[in-house]
């Protein structure tokens, strides 16, 4: 592997100068988790983030007011529903920059979008000698279903590798790619490392040599900036809800028109058909086809409040306050002896900040920093084949959101000094 | 809400015991000739542990761990191979039974002498996501007896 600059900051991320804005987001308050534990420094909303009053709200206000099973009754009820649960469905796609709204199935989160690409299209369009790729720095979610499906159709399942500093090896990408190759899997943004992936870049390189669809792994990249599906230039995205301030158990997958309609129904069952004959059974057009059984309207309804918050901050100031707040804490983390950050430069990266401290285990670090108040993630995060590749057993993870500001910071250093202390290290 | 550890907590989790054992594993590396051999790991956290263990007769002769993963684990591990080092397996299946009470937080375990230094992780019961951690040894060496027998 050599040492290599994928890109420039991804196109896709029209940021204004640093400058614009700082690190100064105040909505703590709005959360009433954090509210109400003034002493809580929650570090891990890569992993999950809080939920704003105004998701409470608006999932109680569901049922409270139009509970009824959308799609189902005559009745005013039932109307009301199927409307709460259309227009939520249509204010996620307008966040995510989908003009055509019933291109976005709702599934329960990302985990679901990546295997129903992979179950419907996959087993469709994937046979035996053809290829798939992944990347070295992909979810669980977003390697093995492709994994399995490769090891059903009898396909090669090839890994792209990285770079030294967690980059896609572009070269590498490149020459994975052939005629023969099917499925181009990655994430947008990796959870372990923060990582920003070019995809416009990645994107050109896969059309150019393949036929292949791309699909991308959205879970880490719709929280934190902004998102438009239609000129992002792949196939297929997935994201879940629960990591952008909406409920857990709600979630999507955007994809091509064309696509969609061609592909077989993932699950069967109630509100996915069209008409069910003894013999033979046809399928209900989209979304609905890819949505079998009762939806899940009132987290639906959670997710486009969620949705309407981030947009009432705005998604550049969100990135922004990410941004500040991770410059700041690179710089507080960098210059602590015997702790060593993962990935590429802070400004390259989400607000993930993934870090060891000399031969402290980050189970050790997370222990030590939860009786500091301050809530991080250890492990692998869902990504052994990347923590084998850092020759890491587990990383210790920081990530921030709107909520964070400076206090969590101080928060998170005074832990891990005190992680140093603990462990015998001589004070800096 | 839960509240957070309190440093007095911490400080009962990570003594200087704990630490040594952590930083200078004893009994760490692999047998030339084992009777039972067992590979473990926690997918949760990634903690691997493999132990190799050596009978005369009933008696655990021998054993060796290897593997990585945090301060618990290694610790437990490295003071387990320890203590039942020479031991007949009743006398092992007895001390394994009563460290698991340690892990539940039962008291009287705390005050048990055949526990020896084990007793040092006594901390750990308050943490019940590090319970876990203490235990893949001593899961480990059930089913290299098991394995045995």
């Amino acid at each position: 592997m050599k040492l290599r600059r994928n890109s420039e900051f991804p196109a896709d991320l029209k940021l204004r100068p640093d400058s614009e804005f700082p690190a100064d987001l105040k909505v703590r308050p709005d959360f009433p988790l954090l509210a109400n534990n003034p002493g809580l420094h929650y570090l891990d909303s890569a992993a999950t983030s809080q939920k704003p009053r105004v998701v409470l709200d608006a999932l109680r206000d569901f049922y409270e007011t139009a509970n009824a099973n959308p799609h189902r009754g005559a009745y005013a009820l039932s109307v009301r529903a199927t409307e709460c649960y259309h227009q939520s469905r249509v204010r996620i796609a307008q966040f995510l920059g989908v003009a055509d709204s019933d291109c976005l199935i709702f599934t329960r989160g990302t985990t679901e979008g990546l295997n129903l690409v992979a179950g419907s299209w996959g087993m469709a369009n994937v046979s035996s000698g053809d290829e798939i790729v992944v990347t070295a720095m992909d979810h669980h979610a977003n390697f093995v279903p492709w994994q399995v499906l490769a090891m059903r159709r009898g396909a090669k399942f090839r890994v792209c590798e990285l770079t030294p500093d967690g980059r896609i090896d572009l070269d590498f990408l490149s020459g994975l790619l052939n005629k023969r190759t099917k499925i181009v899997a990655f994430s947008h943004v990796s959870n372990a490392l923060g990582t920003i992936n070019p995809v416009a870049e990645i994107a050109r390189l896969v059309r150019e040599k393949t036929d292949a669809i791309l699909v991308c792994d959205g879970a880490q990249s719709a929280p934190h900036f902004p998102v438009s599906f239609d000129s992002l230039g792949v196939d297929f995205y997935a994201f879940s809800g629960h990591k952008m301030l909406g409920p857990m158990g709600i979630g999507g997958l955007i994809g091509k028109r064309e696509m969609l309609e061609e592909m077989p129904p993932y699950q069967t069952g109630g509100d996915m058909i069209e008409f069910v004959h003894d013999d033979r059974t046809t399928w209900n057009v989209l979304p609905h086809k890819f949505e079998a059984g009762t939806p899940n309207a009132a987290n639906a309804v959670g997710l486009a409040a969620a949705v309407e918050y981030l947009d009432g901050i705005g998604m550049d100031r969100v990135r922004a306050h990410e941004r500040a707040l991770m410059s700041e804490a690179q710089k507080r983390l960098a210059v602590i002896e015997g702790l060593h950050i993962y990935g590429p430069p802070a400004s390259e990266r989400s607000g993930v900040l993934s870090f060891t401290l000399g031969d402290v285990h980050p189970h050790d670090l997370a222990t030590i920093l939860d009786g500091e108040g301050v809530c991080i993630r250890a492990g692998h995060h869902c990504a052994q084949p990347l923590m084998r590749r850092l020759d890491v057993p587990a990383t210790a993870r920081a990530s921030f959101y709107v909520y964070n500001d400076e206090s969590d910071i101080e928060a998170l250093v005074a832990g891990i000094l005190k992680a140093r202390e603990i462990f015998g290290y001589a004070p800096v | 809400m839960p509240q957070p550890r309190s440093a007095a907590e911490i400080g009962a989790l990570y003594q200087e015991m704990i630490l040594d054992h952590y930083r200078r594993p004893r009994n760490k590396g692999t047998l030339e000739k084992a009777d039972a051999s067992v590979e473990m790991k926690n997918p949760l956290c990634g903690d691997e542990i493999g132990l190799q263990v050596a009978f005369d007769g009933d008696c655990v002769c021998d054993l060796r761990f290897s593997g990585r993963g945090c301060s618990i684990s290694q610790a437990s591990a490295s003071m387990m191979t320890q203590l039942v080092k020479g031991k007949s397996t009743e006398e092992i299946e007895a001390i394994r039974k009563q460290f698991r009470e340690l892990m539940l937080g039962n008291a009287s375990a705390a005050d048990d002498p055949q526990l020896g230094q084990l007793r040092a992780l006594s901390g750990v019961s308050r943490f019940p996501a590090r319970v876990k951690c203490a235990l893949l040894a001593w899961n480990a060496l059930e089913s290299a007896l098991a394995e045995r027998s």
